[in-house]
């Protein structure tokens, strides 16, 4: 029970907006700068080293396009529902969300670069491979291409639709007929989630080594995404309260559950990885284990053990604290880590294999792995930013935010 | 003359979780110690208003958990590399990826234990006894009576003073238990 009820007319104007002079509305312009320099400057390196380049760029590209489509699961998922708690929060998965749209035309390159990273698109290389001609019907250049634009599609349509509902929703007159539509689209939207990125997820990361297979291979990129997500709402709630907005708005309450969400998926993605390694582990044929046999020497051994400890076994056992979930300093931490576990993992499932080919065991981390990840960072960021300042930082007409606001656990 | 008999406390009733929340801020401020609130569900933020510390329970947890989590390891370690020897599909006698979910599971489950267990131990549950079941009225807590019980063993316990400050609290009723 709390001091006092928060009713939604009780919110001030510079409590869910961002002020006219706020650091958050350069986001935009920096973020495009960042992106220019980042991206523009990994194409002009691109030369003479291609592989290297298209190799960064998926791993930055699926580092922040699984916080994109994080946004987009958040947001369809408390729709679907109905969820309270985390109406004041659920703005900002929606300007999350809508860097999809960005986010997908930024995935175009891969295409551009399909031969410098799948091998199977060389029809040469099927032609000699029992294996790659058995999966040809799957894995081959059209279908891909065709595929990975469908998923940008649906991706970018989705998110817009539900973003656009929910701005509009902002100055509607009766908020019901909207609220009533995002919460009876919510579960389709989650469908073609699940499908577009389970299917994503094989063509564009397991695919890099067209032998391996794993049928729970979307489960653990979606294990990632779902991480992601609440370790960025993790951060940029306590950085937007640090600038002045929000305060009053996003409680101890909210970080808790944030927190927890953040905890739970980690521990279900440490499941899923050892579910995922312990069969093959334990049955033991080569055409399985090899994947897993050049992440677990050299250098990438390291990376292996430090996924092991790193991104479950010392968060599980230390942010399993109350406290630490609940206190704003301790839970950026905690994000900020969970981020970088999942940068860290992104790269563990991509560039291992490019090592690999190239005889090589170890790590080769350089320039052109920086600039892309600042490079489409920037861009992810600016679209944020753009969508920050363009509307309220709460769905201020939801019906549930007077819920939310006074959102308690147990 | 018929034996006195010991007195346990006064028990004050009221009327809602709000009432009980505002009388335990009061009681606590008042410094005292040996008393306690009922209610028949739990009231969020009570053991802030009631001035309780931190709990025992987290650290009961966390020894039971690597406990388990080691004992766990330990027995399976034992029982494949040293007492029962086995070649397993041509793995080493010490699998440790095989041991896995038992050391987890096991971690999992002593810390369960510690946490139900160890609350019931600083509860000093089960008990058998409860002199505030001498009082009829105290019946309702399992139903919808909200209680504050302070025990005349406090050094600040005072039959009228005690009294008073429940009254003011606003207590709709206050009574004298018998131990």
């Amino acid at each position: 029970m709390s001091a006092h009820h928060v009713s939604v007319e009780d919110l001030a104007p510079d409590q869910i907006r961002l002020p006219e002079k706020s650091g958050w509305r350069k986001l935009p312009a920096v973020g495009g700068v960042l992106a220019l320099v980042g991206i523009g400057g990994a194409f002009a390196m691109k030369s003479g080293n291609e592989q290297q380049f298209y190799y960064s760029y998926l791993t930055s590209l699926l580092f922040w396009l699984a916080i994109g489509l994080g946004g987009y699961f958040f947001t369809l998922v408390q729709h679907a529902t109905r969820a309270g708690w985390s109406i004041v929060v659920r703005r900002l998965a929606e300007n999350v969300m809508i860097t999809l749209p960005v986010l997908g035309l930024l995935a175009l390159p891969i295409f551009l670069g399909i031969h410098d990273l799948y091998h199977w698109s060389h029809e040469e290389v099927v032609a000699n491979d029992p294996m790659l001609s058995w999966k040809a019907p799957y894995l081959n250049t059209g279908d891909f291409l065709v595929r990975g634009v469908v998923y940008i599609v649906v991706w970018a349509i989705v998110a817009f639709l539900f973003y656009t509902w929910s701005t509009r929703q902002d100055g509607s007159g009766d908020p019901a007929p909207l609220a009533h539509k995002m919460r009876g689209f919510a579960p389709f939207g989650l469908v073609l989630f699940g499908l577009s990125v389970t299917f994503a997820a094989i063509d564009w990361i397991m695919s890099l080594d067209p032998h391996w297979f794993s049928t729970i291979f979307g489960v653990y990129y979606f294990a990632g995404i779902v991480v992601s997500i609440h370790a960025f709402l993790a951060v940029v709630v306590v950085l937007l309260q640090r600038s002045g907005v929000l305060r009053g708005v996003v409680t101890p309450e909210h970080y808790h559950d944030i927190g927890k969400m953040m905890f739970a998926f980690s521990v279900f993605w440490a499941y899923i990885a050892y579910s995922q390694y312990m069969l093959y582990w334990y049955a033991s044929i080569p055409e399985e284990t090899y994947w897993f046999a050049y992440r677990g020497h050299g250098g990438w051994l390291v990376l292996s053990l430090l996924l092991v400890f790193g991104r479950f076994a010392i968060p599980f056992v230390l942010f399993m604290s109350r406290r630490w979930k609940r206190k704003a300093s301790s839970l950026v931490f905690w994000a900020a880590w969970m981020l970088v576990g999942q940068y860290l993992d992104m790269y563990w499932l991509v560039q291992p294999v490019l090592a690999h080919e190239h005889g090589s065991d170890q790590i080769h981390f350089g320039i052109l792995d920086v600039l892309t990840f600042i490079g489409i960072g920037g861009a992810f960021l600016a679209v944020f930013g753009w969508a920050l300042g363009r509307a309220a930082l709460v769905p201020v007409r939801d019906p549930r935010l007077e819920e939310s606001l006074n959102f308690e656990n147990f | 003359m018929p034996k006195r008999k010991k007195i346990y406390g006064l028990l004050a009733e009221f009327p809602n979780p709000a009432a009980l929340y505002h009388a335990c801020e009061k009681v606590r401020d008042a410094g005292y110690a040996a008393w306690d609130a009922y209610s028949p569900f739990p009231v969020h933020g009570l053991e802030k208003a009631m001035g309780l510390g931190r709990s025992v329970v987290p650290w009961i947890v966390a020894i039971m958990g690597f406990s388990g989590a080691g004992l766990g390891f330990l027995m399976q370690w034992w029982m494949s590399a040293v007492d029962y020897p086995l070649i397993i599909s041509a793995k080493p006698y010490n699998s440790y990826p095989a041991f896995v979910p038992v050391t987890f599971e096991l971690g999992i489950l002593l810390g369960s234990f510690g946490a139900v267990f160890g609350m019931f131990a600083l509860n000093r549950l089960p008990q058998l006894y409860h002199s505030l079941f001498n009082s009829d009225r105290f019946a309702k807590v399992t139903d919808d009576g909200f209680f504050i019980a302070i025990e005349a063993r406090d050094p600040n316990y005072d039959p009228v003073r005690t009294r008073t400050l429940l009254e003011e609290a606003g207590a709709i009723a206050v009574e004298e238990v018998e131990d």
